[in-house]
């Protein structure tokens, strides 16, 4: 347990110090103490450290551009021990991620690093037009879809899927994410989605809560 | 000079020489608005320099606030490289595919002619026709985007980070020709008449990268630029937090900062010393639903935290009022500034 914790702090500090080598150097270390268990080294030392990484850029004390690094070297990392087509990751629930119409796609990777170094399946949608969108989500078995978006009118669409969710009775849960719902905190709501997250990791949990994982 | 008949000009000036004027100056940073002021579609609107002059004209007619602001879209700026826009109905235009589609190509990228370029020359016709109805009278807001911020629309957010950490010559040699475009850029719209720059620069927000990556890069590139620019600059962060690097901005050279509703205002005035004002911070993105009571209260909120002793002026948080706030909400914000504004502040 102790060793575990204080693994996951030197590969957290490795990661805001953007220090590959360091931070592969912990993974392999805990790979061959946990006998190669990818999943165990995911949730014992990446998950923890990618969680403090999301609570400090949500606090104010790190940026952005850590956060990004972080999670490009974490993915780097697992898509070494966990390739994506790996059977293991295939059982898991199926996680969608698309930010609509919008063209900004940094949130959407750093989403995406995220959510595939915690092992989940993922299906990226891209910048996908509503209408295709909706018979993806009728066809491909989503659990949970992931929205990201920077632009305020690209958000207010949001309500568009949400709504034909609903209608059709799909049962898709979407979880909202992006600075116009950091700065307008009803704006979640107003679309029906059914949560908001203010960092990668929170909406990792929220869907995992959601899926009843 | 009896303070009441202070002009815009003469308001703001004496804010930004730190004295109180008639009023505390307000600029509503409106862009999309004058589209649905003259009937047409965004694209349109921004398709003929007339189009937006008339747009501002009218809109500071209806509203009374202190500045026109002949800004067009950011990825303006991106076209003259080459670049295209995407144009939305109800939302500020954006830059379509990056120009530059490997990171090796900056290697042999030469900046565009400002004078050249046939969407620059709009945005200069647009100044120059603002300076003829405004005379003396108006401040005229200019933009730039900085030079390290533009990037993430010439190569995309991700691509711009792996080389500002991983690959310095190159980002080196972006810096250098992006601030080349931006000096020339800049000067030319004050010489079309514009008072002074918005230079915007989220991307050295502390929202953005870590202070110490900023004093390394985009403090110096602000403090070359400010150097070499011949007028006011003011330093904007696009809603990023500011508090933490008051001290560099002011140090680069900035006469302004605009800060984030994420910031404490009375923290960001106190922190400016005297040595820049500040403008801010209303929430934009939220603004869309403010009742009547929720504007006029944030309104003078902001007033009694930063407005005694001159050296503000009241703004949205971001540099442009979003396309969805309504008529009703500007008319709003202009009347609380004219209640609760007046020198010397009620407390
Ligand atoms: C840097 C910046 C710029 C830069 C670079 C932008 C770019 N990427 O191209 C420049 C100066 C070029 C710029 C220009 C513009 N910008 Co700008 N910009 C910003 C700023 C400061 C940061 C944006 C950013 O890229 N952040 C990085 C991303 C990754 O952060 P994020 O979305 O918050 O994501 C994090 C979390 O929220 C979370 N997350 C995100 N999505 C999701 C989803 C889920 C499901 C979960 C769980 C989590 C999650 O994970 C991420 C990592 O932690 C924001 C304001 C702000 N404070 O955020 C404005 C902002 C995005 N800009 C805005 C606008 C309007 C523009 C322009 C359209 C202005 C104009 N009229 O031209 C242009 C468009 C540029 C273009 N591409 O064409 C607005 C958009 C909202 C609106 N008003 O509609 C913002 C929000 C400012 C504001 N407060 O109004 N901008």
């Amino acid at each position: 347990m102790e060793n575990d914790k204080r693994a996951s702090m030197d590969f957290e500090n490795a990661l805001i110090n953007v220090d590959r080598i360091a931070a592969e150097d912990v993974i392999k270390k805990a790979l061959h103490v946990g006998e190669g268990d990818v999943f165990r080294v995911i949730d014992t030392i990446i998950s923890p450290a990618l969680e403090s990484i999301g609570s400090k850029w949500e606090a104010g004390d790190i940026a952005l551009s850590q956060e990004y690094m972080a999670s490009k070297i974490t993915e780097e990392l697992t898509n070494k021990m966990l390739p994506i087509e790996s059977p293991q990751r295939s059982s898991r629930p199926s996680i969608g991620i698309t930010t609509l119409k919008d063209q900004h796609m940094l949130g959407k990777q750093i989403l995406k690093a995220l959510i595939s170094s915690n092992g989940f399946n993922l299906i990226d949608y891209g910048c996908m037009a509503i209408e295709n969108i909706k018979e993806k989500l009728k066809t491909d078995n989503i659990e949970v879809l992931f929205v990201s978006t920077l632009m305020l009118n690209q958000a207010l669409t949001v309500k568009e899927i949400t709504e034909f969710i609903e209608q059709e009775k799909i049962g898709t849960k979407v979880i909202v994410g992006g600075a116009p719902f950091l700065f307008d905190e009803g704006l979640w709501k107003e679309v029906k989605a059914s949560a908001m997250a203010r960092t990668a990791v929170e909406g990792i949990h929220i869907s995992q809560r959601l899926m009843g994982e | 000079m009896i303070k009441d008949e202070m002009t815009s000009m003469e308001r703001v000036l004496t804010a930004l020489g730190q004295e109180e004027p008639d009023r505390v100056p307000y600029f509503l940073l409106l862009t999309m608005h004058g589209a649905k002021e003259l009937g047409m579609s965004i694209k349109e609107y921004f398709s003929r320099p007339e189009n937006v002059v008339e747009g501002q004209i009218r809109m500071r007619e209806k509203y009374g606030h202190d500045c026109y602001y002949p800004f067009y879209y950011a990825s303006l700026e991106t076209e003259a490289w080459g670049g295209s826009t995407i144009f939305y109905e109800d939302g500020p235009a954006n830059a379509g595919a990056p120009v530059i589609k490997k990171i090796e190509d900056i290697e042999s990228l030469e900046a565009p002619d400002v004078w050249d370029s046939p969407q620059l020359l709009k945005v200069l016709k647009s100044t120059e026709m603002l300076k003829d109805h405004a005379g003396e009278d108006v401040p005229i807001i200019g933009v730039a985007m900085s030079p390290f911020s533009v990037p993430p629309m010439q190569l995309g957010f991700d691509k711009y980070f792996d080389i500002m950490y991983e690959d310095r010559e190159l980002f080196d040699k972006l810096m250098e020709v992006n601030t080349d475009f931006c000096i020339e850029w800049s000067n030319a719209q004050l010489e079309a008449g514009a008072t002074a720059i918005c230079y915007f620069d989220p991307v050295s927000s502390p929202t953005l990268i870590p202070r110490e990556l900023y004093r390394e890069t985009g403090y110096k590139i602000q403090k070359k630029v400010t150097s070499q620019l011949n007028g006011p600059v003011a330093v904007h962060l696009a809603s990023g937090r500011a508090l933490p690097i008051i001290d560099d901005i002011a140090d680069a050279g900035a006469s302004v900062v605009c800060t984030s509703v994420i910031d404490d205002l009375t923290e960001v005035k106190t922190a400016c010393k005297g040595r820049m004002s500040v403008l801010g911070n209303l929430n934009g993105i939220e603004m869309r639903n403010w009742t009547a009571e929720t504007t006029a209260n944030t309104v003078r909120e902001a007033i009694e935290k930063a407005a005694e002793g001159g050296g503000y002026i009241l703004s949205d948080n971001h540099g442009e009022i979003p396309y969805q706030v309504p008529h009703e909400v500007l008319m709003g914000i202009s009347d609380a500034v004219r209640k609760y504004g007046q020198y010397p502040i009620d407390r």
